[in-house]
């Protein structure tokens, strides 16, 4: 790996050296066309069907004509929604939940412009969905549920099997958005009731521009992009192919070190968030804690700023991400925490570590390291924070104008 | 990753006068918890000659607004009273090298922060007079609030309108669909319905009474009047064309191809727009080639 460290795997990943060693020789001598009927297509066309069968074996899909390839995660959600109301024209309501993605949210938000009506699942202070809520919205009139499968924020697992089964009991198509699950979790589709599945190569050690919708065989379809023949007409447009076989071989690699993730990813992931907690007074795990992703931790530092901590963090080589408002250029922080109601003087101050199989526990020990005197830099900076403390009742004793 | 200058980062990693100022007589607090941003100004104001002692910072915020605050109060220390006020938030931001478009309003944090402190200090009471919204426009700036106001008063029913009142949509025109959802909305409320294809309302024709000839002399006088400010960035601007309301200039030097070049542009059609009392855009030089062979 690159200097520096790099605990920021949920945003995105280090390609890996295979995978890139895969890929290599697409980029030249193996130019064709995997549609063309000459010998230079057809090598392509084989190394794309090798592909398939890596994504299918997985993500555990009972078929390989079940995995579609697209250009993204977002692409795959974007698919996945417009096609199940396309399809059913009818049912014009769509469940989903407070905090998914903005691939998933900004879209619904669009379509109720066009008159659908979406629920949002709301979510507890840690993070977990109302499952009665969820169980009295299933109707006729729903045309998809989509849920995600793990929250990139913190980690968060949502039981997706049990509400793709009680939605087949509906009789309604179930889709969830799997880009932080897939590699992490292990996951079997052919023996779920999940109909379609949203999953981004970039976040499991394949390059960017490289997504899978998963599509149950049998699940009524209409296509996003409609042109050539490709993906048996699914997903119009030439393939991306190096991207593709980069995608299989670390599909391949996430199959073989979901054990290591488990547990060495685990025990390094709970190390440095323990390592921070005993020091780090003030500050607290955001999420469920005791259902989540083995990589992700998500601490909220109270009375200082997400985007603060990270350029003193970066000025260190460490990288991480942050929930804060000025992180992302908006005026409120990340949807995530405020739907579980963690307050504004901790959630600008949330900061997401997130590891892979790349990171060593030396690594970690250097951030537990580097993160106290961080944190104590800043709150001496800040209003709230007084004499080694925050000060008494500090949301009154420092109330500004324009709240 | 934010372009923070060189300035912001020296700002935010080595702050000036943070902490509060002991005995302090001025105090300002300022900020919107639900953004993330909020500062506390203590100053020591000598009370024979209403000079600033010393100013010190206490901020909730991201690095901008750190370095916003510790700009701040190295400006005004040693500054009257009066003097400092003056002091606006394009002031800070200069002293900083310039700050991204989505985090001016750290510096103006810093500006409301030293009015709230200087109205503690003569015993009144301070209210902020604006309100803050989503940034909609990235190269000029504006956020929805603004729109929406200006919408609402004047009567706007098109983006070319919202463009020629609030500058938001005149540069690189992806925001336009944001635009025509809030003016969806807007108009909606007074019962009327978005219409994509209606026609921008007819700009009154220059008041300023000028020949046309008079007018580019006094267009060539305003850029002189901002000139130095370019040069002193080893940047510089030249006209190229007026064209009824668009004016067409060139940036040169470090100004071209500089990031910063929308915010400039914006910063000029301000200027011209004052001095000659009328509406105009100002376009980079490259526009008028690219709507020459769009035979527009």
């Amino acid at each position: 790996m690159s200097e520096g460290i790099y605990l920021d795997n949920n945003a995105t990943t280090m390609v890996a050296p295979e995978v890139v060693e895969a890929m290599l020789p697409f980029f030249t001598e193996q130019f064709g066309n995997p549609s063309s009927m000459h010998q230079f297509g057809d090598k392509v066309g084989r190394a794309l069907k090798k592909a398939r069968k890596q994504v299918q074996a997985l993500l555990g899909a009972e078929y390989d004509s079940e995995i579609v390839f697209t250009s993204c995660g977002t692409e795959s959600d974007s698919t996945a929604i417009l096609s199940a109301l396309k399809a059913q024209p009818e049912r014009k309501e769509i469940i989903t939940t407070v905090v998914e993605h903005p691939a998933v949210l900004s879209l619904c938000e669009y379509l109720e412009k066009d008159g659908y009506t979406v629920h949002y699942l709301k979510v507890d202070n840690k993070g977990r969905l109302d499952m009665q809520g969820y169980q009295r919205l299933l109707s006729d009139k729903v045309a998809i549920v989509s849920v995600m499968w793990a929250n990139n924020e913190t980690g968060t697992l949502f039981p997706v099997e049990e509400m793709a089964e009680l939605a087949r009991a509906a009789g309604v198509t179930f889709h969830t958005d799997a880009v932080q699950a897939v590699g992490k979790v292990p996951i079997d589709l052919k023996d779920s009731g999940i109909d379609m599945l949203s999953l981004s190569g970039h976040k499991l050690h394949a390059p960017k521009g490289v997504g899978v919708l998963y599509l149950r065989r049998g699940v009524r379809f209409r296509p996003l992009l409609r042109g050539g023949h490709q993906e048996r007409g699914r997903r119009a447009g030439t393939e991306n192919a190096t991207s593709i076989i980069g995608l299989g071989k670390a599909c391949e690699m996430a199959q073989e070190a979901m054990e290591f993730e488990k547990t060495f990813v685990r025990s390094m992931r709970d190390r440095l968030e323990q390592g921070i907690l005993a020091q780090v007074p003030h500050c607290f795990v955001t999420g469920d804690p005791g259902n989540r992703l083995p990589n992700t931790a998500n601490i909220a530092f109270e009375y200082i700023e997400g985007e603060a901590i990270l350029l003193l963090l970066n000025k260190l080589g460490i990288a991480a991400s942050s929930g804060s408002a000025c992180t992302s250029g908006s005026l409120e922080p990340s949807h995530v925490m405020r739907a579980m109601d963690i307050p504004y003087t901790a959630a600008h101050g949330s900061v997401r570590f997130s590891l892979s199989r790349y990171n060593t526990m030396e690594e970690v020990e250097r951030v537990i390291e580097a993160v106290p005197p961080i944190v104590e830099q800043l709150r001496k900076l800040s209003p709230y924070w007084g004499d080694g403390g925050p000060v008494e009742d500090p949301e009154k004793a420092f109330a500004p104008t324009y709240a | 990753m934010w372009d923070y200058s060189e300035k912001v980062k020296e700002h935010f990693f080595e702050p000036r006068n943070a902490g509060a100022v002991e005995e302090a007589n001025a105090i300002g607090e300022v900020g919107s918890l639900s953004c993330g941003d909020a500062l506390r100004l203590t100053l020591k104001v000598d009370t024979e000659t209403d000079t600033i002692l010393d100013a010190g910072f206490q901020t909730f915020g991201c690095g901008s607004a750190i370095a916003s605050s510790s700009a701040l109060t190295e400006i005004i220390k040693g500054m009257h009273v009066e003097e400092a006020l003056k002091v606006s938030n394009q002031d800070i931001a200069d002293y900083l090298d310039g700050l991204p478009p989505e985090k001016m309003h750290c510096s103006v944090m810093g500006r409301e922060a030293l009015q709230a402190a200087v109205a503690n200090y003569r015993g009144e009471e301070w209210s902020d007079d604006h309100e803050e919204g989503a940034l909609v426009c990235k190269c000029f700036a504006v956020d929805e609030v603004l729109i929406e106001e200006t919408i609402r008063a004047n009567g706007l029913h098109t983006v070319e309108e919202v463009t020629n009142y609030t500058k938001a949509g005149g540069g690189c025109s992806a925001c336009h669909e944001g635009i025509e959802d809030i003016l969806m909305r807007v108009l909606a409320e007074q019962g009327e319905a978005f219409d994509p294809n209606a026609v921008a309302a007819e700009i009154k024709k220059p008041s300023s009474g000028l020949t046309n000839l008079q007018r580019i002399k006094r267009i060539e006088e305003l850029l002189e009047e901002i000139r130095p400010n370019l040069q002193r960035d080893h940047g510089d601007v030249e006209l190229v064309e007026v064209d009824g309301k668009y004016i067409y200039v060139k940036m040169t030097g470090a100004c071209s191809g500089c990031q910063m070049a929308a915010t400039t542009l914006g910063g000029i059609q301000q200027h011209l727009a004052e001095g000659l009392g009328e509406f105009i855009q100002v376009l980079p030089a490259e526009e008028l080639a690219r709507r020459a062979q769009m035979g527009a």
